[in-house]
């Protein structure tokens, strides 16, 4: 809310307020505000809380390598959790977005003879097709987002795995390998490209007519075709953004592990991606987007997923952890989803 | 809808308004994977000689099993308008556990499946019916949570425990009876009492009213919370027990086995003609959506010049294209103004 209206900044600010002269019995009011207050703002405390831990008490965090590092692994997921937030802000999901990664990285190495640009435009193509098949099915169509995606899920897959023969091929051509390894002012181009689009989509959401359709589509459907919004065109444009973005997330995903590999590219993103969204405080009922939260949220996993590693703790202990996390993330956005499905 | 959907005819009768057009919908959505399937294999019988043997048969029944298990408890769920995204998982984690358990003892190796993934259904449950959570994102959790559960217990998935050939349990997963494999009987059973239990029960009947409208289920004094705990509790049993089966068949605890197997449950289930909505779906229609996937699946491995990872497209393919003409039949449905 805090990026979208006016009300929801200040009933935030409001509950700031009066959590300051709280009297001794604590109305329930009082303790759905406060209740509103970790949620708006949990997600950006438990970076910090992480970040003073792990500058104080974990060896090799605080190096500017390491922080280059821990960008770089987060910028794919966060790329596709920036499309997944526009896509759960209209009450959908994206299912499909990992399947579009891997089509989008079999494309490359198959036209990357003709050169760079090419190469890349025919992927973001592909991801912007995946896009328009979502969109046709839940815009048009009318059917369950959870389950338009989850064809392509399926299909788009085996897509990959037929355009790329099944196999893993190493990316030889240097423009692409240097967009993957190559910094900037000693940043990243990743993690560059994904700190504009996480701007632009910011912005997309919060400037533009488009941002607010989507925002009222969401939040009710049925009363924004009565006001006369293009529900259609909003949705069949949030889902091409969220292929598009899943394509952009696939090239840089490709580009970074030097190989194009689409058995594994994107697996399981479409998991990372909703949680990111979800634990930075956008609601799965849609009508409210929060790009900076999902920024943050995509940030905060990566953060838990590294502070485990560095003290040696496995992998099945941050699977528990990250459940545990998603778990606490939806029950505290409970009050405004108003419970059930 | 609820009752239209299972028992069109005796509506009919009541109400005396379905059209023509409407009756083929409904029948459409409630039979139209078994003709597709007749179609398919048909179709498959007259093309490769080898579709249609005893053989490949059993191969396809004892291949479609460990799937239609799971697919059964997602039924269920999927009927009363949730999602169980966890079963990938937890199939995987209980056959994991047979493997684990059966040092103790067979019985330890049937039960300590059973008790941990009843456990995770269970959780799923209470989050969902009690906690309020959407059912989507709670499964979600558990997806990872399971999956970090079966790392735990197999050093990180380096691990792959294998059970005794002569034990009663990797029997129950290998032998036969009457030429088909002791998965498939166990599969039978379990989709009669899956029948029985949506048609002609208290608990069937609540699970598809509140599927259909939970709101309205709790005003007419259904039990709503505890029907959708119980169905969330028997999806994780009956994926922990597919997994058992599974690993008892392959005579070991594979860790890798599961990924993506919600996805087919969900896709075995909805072609089978239950709306991802809630409120309508039949068993059988499930048990024939299974099939279909399956026999696609035999089919492409018969073409044999086509690479196995068309399945995955036509699979998709046809998930789209289902759901795409459900969607047509329940909108003609409605403009018969009935709701």
């Amino acid at each position: 809310m805090k990026e979208r209206s006016p009300s929801g900044l200040t009933s935030a600010e409001a509950a700031r307020g009066r959590s300051g002269r709280r009297e001794d019995g604590e109305s329930a009011t009082e303790r759905s505000e406060r209740s509103t207050l970790l949620r708006d703002n949990g997600v950006y405390a438990a970076i910090v809380v992480l970040l003073v831990y792990n500058f104080g008490f974990t060896e090799n965090f605080a190096t500017l390598a390491n922080l280059n590092t821990q960008l770089v692994q987060v910028a794919p997921v966060l790329i596709v959790a920036l499309g997944m937030a526009l896509v759960i802000g209209t009450e959908g999901v994206d299912l499909s977005v990992g399947s579009v990664m891997a089509i989008a990285a079999a494309i490359l190495p198959l036209y990357l003879g003709y050169g760079l640009v090419p190469a890349i435009g025919l992927a973001l193509v592909a991801g912007l097709l995946c896009g328009a098949v979502n969109g046709t099915l839940v815009a048009v169509v009318g059917i369950q987002p959870i389950v338009a995606t989850l064809a392509l899920l399926v299909g788009g897959r085996g897509l990959a795995l037929v355009l790329a023969d099944g196999q893993l091929k190493d990316i030889r051509n240097q423009e692409l390998l240097d967009l993957g390894a190559g910094k900037a002012l000693g940043i990243p181009y990743v993690v560059l490209i994904a700190a504009v689009l996480a701007v632009l989509v910011f912005l997309l959401v919060r400037y533009t007519t488009f941002g607010r359709q989507l925002v009222a589509v969401g939040g009710n459907r049925s009363a924004s075709a009565l006001a006369g919004l293009p529900v259609r065109r909003v949705l069949m444009t949030t889902y091409l953004l969220s292929g598009v973005l899943a394509a952009i997330a696939g090239v840089v995903a490709t580009a970074r592990l030097t190989a194009s590999d689409p058995s594994a590219i994107g697996n399981l993103f479409e998991l990372s991606a909703i949680t990111a969204v979800v634990v930075g405080g956008t609601p799965l009922s849609g009508g409210r987007v929060r790009i900076l939260g999902t920024v943050a949220g995509a940030l905060l996993m990566q953060l838990i997923t590294a502070t485990l590693i560095k003290h040696n703790l496995p992998d099945s202990t941050a699977q528990i952890v990250q459940a545990a996390i998603i778990v606490l993330a939806v029950y505290l956005q409970r009050s405004r989803s108003g419970g059930g499905s | 809808m609820t009752a239209v959907a299972t028992q069109p005819e005796e509506q009919s009768v009541a109400s005396g308004r379905l059209t023509g057009r409407e009756r083929l919908a409904a029948l459409a959505q409630r039979r139209g994977s078994i003709v597709v399937l007749a179609l398919v294999v048909l179709i498959a019988s007259f093309s490769f000689d080898s579709f249609f043997t005893v053989g490949n048969a059993q191969n396809v029944a004892i291949q479609s099993s460990f799937l239609a298990i799971v697919a059964l408890g997602m039924t269920f769920v999927i009927i009363s308008g949730g999602i169980d995204l966890s079963v990938g998982s937890v199939y995987a984690l209980g056959g994991v556990l047979a493997a684990y358990g059966i040092q103790w003892g067979s019985l330890v190796g049937l039960l300590l499946p059973l008790v941990v993934c009843g456990a995770i259904g269970l959780l799923n449950g209470m989050l969902v019916a009690y906690g309020r959570l959407a059912p989507f994102i709670v499964t979600l959790a558990t997806l990872l949570g399971a999956r970090g559960l079966l790392l735990a217990i197999t050093d990180e998935g380096s691990t792959t425990r294998l059970m005794a050939r002569d034990d009663w349990l990797t029997r129950l997963g290998q032998g036969t009876f009457l030429g088909l494999g002791l998965p498939v009987w166990i599969t039978l059973v379990l989709f009669a009492i899956g029948v029985l239990v949506l048609q002609r029960t208290r608990f069937g009947h609540a699970t598809l009213a509140i599927g259909g409208s939970r709101e309205a289920a709790t005003l007419m004094g259904l039990p709503a919370a505890r029907n959708t705990m119980i169905v969330y509790l028997t999806s994780g049993l009956l994926a922990g027990l597919a997994g058992a089966l599974a690993a008892a068949y392959s005579a070991s605890g594979v860790t890798i086995v599961g990924e993506g197997l919600e996805l087919d449950a969900i896709a075995a289930v909805v072609i089978g003609g239950t709306l991802l909505t809630g409120g309508a779906g039949t068993v059988g229609g499930t048990l024939a959506g299974v099939l279909l996937l399956r026999v696609i699946q035999n089919v492409i491995n018969q073409i044999g010049t086509l690479s196995s990872y068309y399945q995955s497209v036509v699979s998709g393919a046809f998930l789209a294209v289902v759901v795409a003409v459900q969607a047509y039949l329940s909108r003609a449905y409605l403009r018969g103004g009935r709701r």
